[in-house]
Order: C-alpha cells, then sequence, then structure tokens
C-alpha cells in the first residue's frame, strides 16, 4: 500500500494517512494503565515497545525449534541454525550490506562499538594517533574511544555543536589530519533528536582516507539505511531500540577491515581448528561470534524488522515527523518550556526542560499522569554540560505515538507548573 | 494528583524555592561532597563543628526539589545538634526513608517534627535517593574526622 493511496482515506484528520489506531493495536504493552491512567509511551529512544509478532516469535522458536546452532547435526539443531542465519540474511538485506558476511550479531550498538575499539582500535591506533568524535555522542560512543586513547596515548578529538545542536562542520574538516585514524559519529543524537549529515561526514573523512564508524542506534528505527550508499566502514545499532528484542545487536563492517581484524573474543564458535599449540580462527562473520550467540534474539529482531518494512520505514519517518511538528508546537506554547535541540534535521524527540521545575520533578509529574518519559542525562553527560542543564525531558516518539498523547504531554507540563506554581 | 501533593508539599515546595543555609559556610570545619549519578544531584556540604556541637551548617549545589528540600531542612535541622543527636537524626531519616522504621513511630516521621514531610517520598522508589542525599552527605561530613575546609 502507497503512501498516497492512504492520503484519500482520512484526508483531514490525518494527513499521512498513518493508521495508529490499527498499528497500536499490534503492541500489546501500549494498552495499560500507570497510576490509573492510560499509558503513554514517549521513552522509545530509551527502547521501544514489541510487536505481537515479535513476540510471538521468540515463543516459536522457544517453543519449538530450540537448539544450539552450527553444530548439532539432529534436526532442531537445523532448524536453528536455519533460522539464526535466515536472520542474518534478513538484517544483511536491510542495511543493504554487500555481503552476509560483513553482519556480525552482538548484544547492542555499545558491544559493537567495543568490538570495534578492541579489535581495529587496538590495531590501527597509536600514540600520538587520534580519533574524531561530535560532542553530541551516547557514552557509548564516547568511553570506548576514551579507554582506547588512555591506553595508546591517543588523543580523542571531538566535533563541537552549535546552539541548535547541529554538528559544526567547518570545525569537523579542520579536525582530521594526519594523526586521524579513526571517525565515530552518531547518525541520530539520542539526547536532542539531531540528524547529522552522516554522508558528508563519511565523504569528508574518506578524502583523507580516514574509516568512519557510524552509531545506527537511534536512526534504524526511523529512516531506511544503506550501508553501500553511505560507504561507511562500520556501522552499528541495537535491536531493542528497532522493536526487536533486548539483548540483540549487530555490528556490519566493510569485508576488508573485517578480514584483517584480529578476533574480539575466543571461545567455540569462532574458531576452525584447536589444539593446545594453535588455534585457526573461523571465517567470517563468525570470526566475531564466540559462543552460543542470542539466537532467539536475531530471530526476534528479524522479526522486527519485517515489522517495519511492512509498514514502510518512509511512512514511518513521515508520521514521526508530523508528531515531532505537532509535539514541538504544543510545547512550545507552554510558559516556561524551552527545548533543547533544534536542528536543522531532528529526530522525533523533544528535549526540553521547564522553567523553575527540575527534569527529575516533572519526570515525576509525569509519570504520575500516565505519560513515560526520560529525565535525566540520557548517558549524554557532555550534551548537557553543552547546553548548560543538569538534565532534561525526554520525551522519544515512536510509529504508534498518537497526537491525543502528544496533547496529554503538554497537558501534564502544564500540571506540573501548577504544582509548582 | 493527590498522591502527588503528598511527595510535593508546601514546605517541599517552599524550601527548593526558597533554600535555607543555601551559602558557601566560611570557617567551616567539616566538608563533604554528596553526588547522586543517577540524577545528577549534587551538593556541597559544609559544617562548623565545636564542642561536638554543629554550631552552623550550609550547602551549595544543584538537583530536583526534593533533593534540594531535603538538603535545606536537613541543615536547619541539625544546626545547634551535638554530633550524636544529628548520626541519630540521621538513623531515623534513613529509616522512614527506606521503609526499615523499626517501629511505626518513625515509618510515619512522627517526632520528626517538620522532617516528617518526608514520609511520603517511600511512594516514589525511584526518588527516595534524591532525599536520602543530604542526609547520606552529612554523614560523611560527621565521619570525615576535622578534614580542611575545602575552598572548592
Amino acid at each position: 500500500m502507497s503512501a498516497t493511496t492512504r492520503v484519500f482515506r482520512a484526508p483531514t484528520a490525518n494527513p499521512t494517512g498513518w493508521e495508529v489506531e490499527r498499528i497500536r493495536k499490534d503492541f500489546p504493552a501500549l494498552h495499560q494503565e500507570v497510576h490509573g491512567k492510560p499509558l503513554v509511551y514517549l521513552d522509545n529512544a530509551a527502547t521501544s515497545q514489541k510487536p505481537q509478532a515479535v513476540i510471538d516469535a521468540l515463543t516459536a522458536y522457544y517453543a519449538r525449534d530450540n537448539a544450539n546452532v552450527h553444530r548439532g547435526v539432529h534436526l532442531l539443531s537445523e532448524r536453528a541454525t536455519d533460522a539464526y542465519e535466515s536472520a542474518r540474511d534478513r538484517i544483511q538485506r536491510h542495511l543493504n550490506a554487500a555481503s552476509r558476511r560483513e553482519i556480525v550479531f552482538v548484544r547492542q550498538a555499545t558491544e559493537a562499538i567495543n568490538l570495534v575499539m578492541a579489535s581495529f582500535g587496538r590495531t590501527v591506533v597509536g600514540a600520538g594517533d587520534e580519533v574524531v568524535i561530535s560532542a553530541i555522542e551516547h557514552h557509548a560512543n564516547i568511553v570506548p574511544w576514551q579507554m582506547l586513547c588512555e591506553e595508546k596515548g591517543a588523543t580523542l578529538r571531538v566535533v563541537p555543536v552549535d546552539d541548535r545542536g547541529d554538528l559544526i562542520m567547518d570545525e569537523y574538516a579542520r579536525l582530521l589530519g594526519p594523526r586521524t585514524r579513526l571517525v565515530a559519529i552518531t547518525q541520530v543524537s539520542n539526547a536532542l533528536g539531531t540528524v547529522t549529515p552522516i554522508k558528508e561526514i563519511i565523504r569528508v573523512a574518506h578524502r583523507q582516507n580516514v574509516p568512519v564508524l557510524v552509531d545506527g542506534a537511534q536512526a534504524v528505527p526511523h529512516q531506511a539505511v544503506d550501508v553501500q550508499d553511505l560507504d561507511c566502514d562500520f556501522f552499528v545499532f541495537s535491536g531493542h531500540k528497532a522493536y526487536g528484542p533486548t539483548g540483540i545487536g549487530v555490528l556490519y563492517g566493510k569485508e576488508a577491515w573485517l578480514e584483517r581484524m584480529p578476533p574480539y573474543q575466543g571461545g567455540g564458535d569462532m574458531i576452525k581448528m584447536v589444539t593446545f599449540e594453535k588455534t585457526i580462527y573461523n571465517d567470517l562473520p563468525y570470526k566475531f561470534e564466540a559462543g552460543t550467540p542470542h539466537i532467539a534474539g536475531a530471530i526476534g529482531l528479524a522479526t522486527a524488522l519485517d515489522y517495519l518494512d511492512g509498514l514502510g520505514l518512509d511512512a514511518i519517518g513521515a508520521w514521526e515527523h508530523e508528531l515531532l511538528v505537532y509535539g514541538t508546537e504544543l510545547l512550545q506554547a507552554v510558559p516556561g518550556v524551552r527545548l533543547i535541540g533544534t536542528a536543522r534535521r531532528k529526530a522525533a524527540v523533544l528535549s526540553f526542560v521547564l522553567d523553575g521545575v527540575h527534569a527529575h520533578d516533572l519526570g515525576t509529574i509525569l509519570d504520575h499522569q500516565g505519560v513515560a518519559v526520560r529525565a535525566g542525562h540520557h548517558c549524554a553527560m557532555p550534551v548537557m554540560d553543552r547546553f548548560g542543564v543538569p538534565a532534561t525531558v525526554r520525551a522519544s516518539l515512536g510509529l504508534y505515538n498518537t497526537r491525543g498523547e502528544l496533547e496529554t504531554l503538554a497537558s501534564a507540563v502544564r500540571t506540573a507548573r501548577e504544582i509548582f506554581g | 494528583m493527590s498522591d502527588l501533593r503528598d511527595l510535593y508539599q508546601q514546605v517541599i515546595l517552599d524550601h527548593n524555592r526558597k533554600p535555607r543555609n543555601f551559602r558557601v559556610l566560611e570557617g567551616a570545619n567539616r566538608t563533604a561532597e554528596g553526588y547522586n549519578p543517577l540524577c545528577g544531584d549534587k551538593i556541597r556540604l559544609y559544617l562548623s563543628v565545636e564542642d561536638g556541637v554543629i554550631k552552623d551548617a550550609a550547602f551549595q549545589g544543584k538537583g530536583c526539589a526534593i533533593s534540594k528540600a531535603s538538603a535545606s531542612m536537613m541543615t536547619a535541622s541539625v544546626i545547634g545538634k551535638p554530633l550524636d543527636e544529628a548520626e541519630a537524626l540521621f538513623h531515623r531519616i534513613h529509616a522512614m526513608l527506606t521503609g526499615e522504621a523499626t517501629s511505626t513511630i518513625d515509618a510515619a516521621g512522627d517526632g520528626l517534627g517538620k522532617l516528617a514531610v518526608f514520609a511520603g517520598v517511600r511512594e516514589f522508589p525511584s526518588r527516595i535517593k534524591c532525599a536520602t542525599l543530604a542526609w547520606h552527605t552529612l554523614r560523611s561530613a560527621l565521619s570525615g574526622a576535622a578534614e580542611p575546609v575545602s575552598t572548592e
């Protein structure tokens, strides 16, 4: 079904034709009350709720196919291996990776970044070298690089942001030097919603032969990603933010890099042959998958991507953008509200502070009206420092949120103002 | 809404708006820093202790209404108290906030005067640490025997 045919179904109430009420039925967790109020779940950047299809896929796997992969000659093991490897193919297609050998299953984006730090970073970064990140990174894309720099005597360089939360691209170009060994930058900021000009970032780095890791944790749930078109060297994301299970994530790496990189962890499955004298490592991608993987998680993630593609990522993006615009209007109309992060291109994240009311108090008051938001530093303390606030309240939207829920949010913020007088 | 009012009682809102003893205490001889990494609430507590008595107390820092009001009311309540009474007060408050009270009297906060307003925080598990922060900082300042005043 195309977006254009949908437009004619409900042209006035819902210009994008998004059948949100029907879609909400797919998500059982949305239909509950908290503190006696209907749940308004606006914490999707932390983790999204799961569609029934994903929950069913997990149940079906454990109820029917559960066995270890790549080992057994028995039927269940073959079925489990089949399902797990089909999930890898599904992810390869979703990211448009050139080969399934480039798709490594990990626990989440954090582990993927740590893998690249430990394997690629320790190999190519030496004393006096530099790693470039940006001022709007999640701690997961700061701390591993700090650890590496400390270990190697290298320097971490940080691309600054302007007052809207956009990266200052001139500064970025200046930071790239002959000692730059890697650029690691987010595609979408979790704290501010900034969509970075990632293609341009990669192009500029590649002009100097610097490889780029893209943190796609906040991009994958909201937009189509094509790693070949981006030409990124590494791309990481978490399943649980993309309507999939927790504990499963993906590292995409260009085969040429992955081939040259040493293993990350040792154990079963990542080997071809072991003697006490020598071990021959397995081929890609298994070289990076030591131990029994999260089989059910991989299957659940593939199901989540099927679900997203079924709705269409362009249509999801259009609906979320409509919500973003509406939510921005509603919040800006509340006296004392200041939005933190007003980048030119933004994902559906509304990070804000309210005059005279600390974010944690606001978070508690919203919770008691059924509105689930994140209140705090969003694992991005340097972002909070940059904008001179200790914490913000962040409403992060997903494909199942509604205009009515944003109205509830705005009215709950007004209630907080009343309580605090 | 009524249970929100249990948390955000007028006295708490008032101390949040106009925290008492919110300053650097010149001549303090005990000081400690308290930090709640989960929320980012931060306080620095200053005590002036003479002859085993807290002669004066003050604090600086930033945080949510609960943490600020708690620090404000904590300082107001320990000024003039001997160290052992302040320590005993810490235990009573801690018991009230964490629900580990040994008697129903302490659970309701009876006998704690204005400090009893924090009994409502117990119903908000994610906020208990905001209320206990100032008290843990007090304890740390009391146990950090006569350390030099930090001017930071």
